[in-house]
């Protein structure tokens, strides 16, 4: 990470017609399974240090179209760019430049079972980087701290629990200061406290480090509290429903289903 | 504001009473290691100045949160934050150590890293250094816990057959069908293959030692009586123990570091009858069967040794026939069916036994295979000297 130029926007929501560079872009995007079509025609921007949510219903793709922006899956049709980088027109072998900008944090934590906190999150700063040991080790402790997780060093995975492995996740994530975080359902499965102290953890990071964070979720508290922006993935017709600010669009989407999914079922007349 | 490339340094100084921490320079981890100056006081810093502090990333929190803990002993690193405040208010000192004079974004790093309390009595897991004496100590209870262990995992597999034989079991016919299909069936080709080898190598290092006598003709006698002794039992065992048990260890580890085992108790299912007994019958009743099936083509791999140098082949068979009488024949097809249990029994309570985690699962499967293997030569030592004494 850089110092961030200017001093932290500490509001969570950017005002409507900001015009900030767009980080990442997504341009005419069709996800599919072989012949299967999961969402086509995704079109939205993810703006600098913005907190962009995927959310929609479950089974929607969210995790789907996580794995296409990290390169994981290859769109059926459509690009993603990376600060107008052309990011799946590049070869897999040549996306080093673009991987090593991203940290992404996985549905169950996805820590490497047999290494302890502590190795899971220098493992990364022992291959890429050539700082000493004291160097790395305080860089672990710093990031395991940054999360809560001070103490747990030495503890492995399995000892710890899944709201602490999730975290443990974070931080391996930030291992490497990158630009762009990507959370895979952070608050799934944790207390109301533990997901909303997450909630903060983000929204500080975000402050502090500058970074860009796309989330996929669909806690309803969770986008309210530090979505600066979403995208909704409709099931039914396999299409974006609507981009813009989550409390925007609650009240003035013009897809029935996004207003549906952003008032737990409860419709409220469009403006 | 420092150049680019200044040096990154965190200076002590005093200011009257209070230890001030000077930081300056760009931190980088590609760049310099940075420097500590003067003598690190016994508190932590009473502010900070950072003046000539340029751009940084993750190298200075991290270096400035060691020096922290360092002055303030390691475990009074943090002060909790209260549960019920979700943002610490930025006026107050961080985890009781002042953040005065920080600019706002390290700042915010460094509420964040102190925020929550360093767990020192979590820092146990690390094994100490042992004596002697604990060593042997905890190395014979750890066996002995081991043996107590299987003693008790054969005695629940008894009493599973028992609740079979009394109709009582609960466990999916079509597992056991399915059980049956992959440790049978599906086992053949590399049960042909090896036993074939088996047989030839036999054959090739016997009638190269008898043709010295004049004997060729008792290879016949030499592969057929090894094979149906010893060898074919012996390398379906050492397959079945590779390919099965390590199967076994595997399927049954991962249900169980995904809870599925867990699941089928809540049920009121017997994880011993629905996943250990279908496993133990497939493997008791499937041995004995590759074992024949292991027998006839390692004396056919012989056969095939013993016709390319000029035996005819119906003089093999019926010198073969004479060798073996009923009783050697069914010996090892005797000892397969303790071969199979074994191996259903060892894949199985390693699989049930496994550590909750993917690294977990390996160790089991590991752990299944050689213990199958050595339980398979233990065995069959047991059964020769059983044998020799009752002179069969």
């Amino acid at each position: 990470m850089t110092r961030p130029s200017a001093t932290p926007d500490k509001t969570k929501s950017r005002p409507a017609g900001t015009a900030a560079p767009a980080r990442i872009s997504v341009r005419g995007l069709t996800m599919a399974y072989g012949s299967f079509v999961v969402m086509k025609d995704l079109e939205f921007d993810i703006a600098e240090r913005d907190i962009f949510v995927i959310m929609g219903g479950s089974g929607c793709g969210k995790s789907t179209l996580l794995r296409h922006l990290i390169g994981l899956h290859e769109p059926a049709a459509g690009e993603v760019f990376f600060d107008g980088e052309n990011f799946t027109a590049t070869p897999p072998d040549r996306r080093e430049k673009f991987i090593r900008r991203f940290g992404v944090m996985y549905q169950s934590g996805a820590l490497w079972s047999s290494l302890t906190l502590a190795e899971n999150v220098g493992l990364p700063l022992e291959e890429f980087t050539t700082l000493n040991a004291r160097q790395r080790r305080e860089l672990v402790n710093y990031k395991l701290a940054l999360v809560g997780l001070s103490g747990y060093e030495d503890y492995y995975p399995s000892q710890v629990s899944g709201g602490m492995n999730k975290r443990a996740g974070i931080a391996r994530a930030m291992a490497m200061d990158p630009d762009i975080l990507f959370l895979d359902e952070p608050g799934a499965g944790l207390d109301p406290l533990s997901s909303r102290r997450l909630d903060d953890l983000i929204l500080r990071l975000r402050d502090s480090l500058g970074s860009t964070v796309v989330i996929v979720t669909h806690e309803l508290a969770s986008i309210f509290a530090i979505a600066t922006n979403a995208v909704f993935l409709d099931t039914d017709t396999r299409r974006q429903g609507a981009v813009g600010p989550p409390d925007e669009l609650r009240q003035r989407a013009d897809n029935p289903a996004v207003r549906l999914f952003l008032n737990r079922g409860e419709e409220v007349p469009s403006d | 504001m420092s150049r680019s490339n200044d040096p990154p340094i965190l200076e002590w100084t005093r200011e009257g009473d209070c230890p001030v921490l000077v930081v300056s320079g760009t931190w980088n981890r590609t760049g310099p290691v940075c420097e500590i100056r003067g003598e690190a006081p016994d508190q932590p810093p009473a502010r900070y100045r950072c003046d000539d502090l340029g751009e940084f990333d993750s190298t200075l929190p991290a270096t400035m949160l060691a020096l922290i803990r360092q002055t303030t002993g390691g475990a009074a690193a943090g002060r909790p934050k209260p549960e019920s405040k979700s943002k610490p208010d930025p006026d107050e000192d961080a985890a009781g150590v002042t953040l005065d004079g920080l600019p706002d974004d390290l700042r915010g790093l460094m509420e964040l890293a102190l925020g929550v309390a360093e767990r020192s009595d979590a820092k146990s897991p690390v094994a100490r250094r042992r004596s002697l004496g604990q060593f042997l100590g905890q190395t014979s209870q750890r066996v002995g816990a081991a043996l107590l262990g299987v003693i008790e995992f054969v005695g629940l597999s008894v009493q599973s057959l028992g609740r079979l034989l009394v109709g009582r079991a609960r466990f999916r016919r079509a597992d056991l069908w399915l059980t049956i299909q992959e440790c049978g069936v599906q086992a053949l080709p590399i049960v042909s293959l090896i036993s074939f080898l088996i047989g030839v190598i036999l054959a090739f290092v016997g009638g190269y030692q008898l043709a010295g006598f004049g004997a060729e003709i008792f290879v016949a006698d030499l592969v057929g009586i090894a094979m149906v002794r010893e060898m074919g039992v012996v390398m379906t065992g050492i397959i079945m123990s590779g390919r099965t048990g390590a199967a076994f260890a595997a399927h049954i580890g991962s249900m169980k570091a995904n809870e599925e085992i867990d699941a089928l108790r809540t049920f009121g299912l017997n994880p011993f009858d629905f996943l250990v007994l279908p496993r133990l019958l497939a493997l008791v009743l499937m041995m004995p069967l590759l074992t024949v099936y292991a027998n006839l083509v390692g004396i056919l791999g012989g056969m095939l040794v013993g016709v390319a140098s000029g035996i005819p082949a119906v003089l093999y068979w019926q010198q073969t026939l004479t060798a073996i009488d009923l009783t050697t024949a069914s010996l090892g097809v005797f000892k397969s069916v303790f071969f199979g249990a074994a191996i259903a029994i060892c894949g199985c309570m390693q699989g049930m036994k496994a550590a909750s985690s993917s690294a977990g699962v390996g160790q089991a499967t590991t752990r299944a295979v050689v213990a199958s293997i050595t339980m398979v030569i233990v065995l069959d030592s047991a059964f020769a000297a059983i044998f020799t004494v009752l002179d069969i």
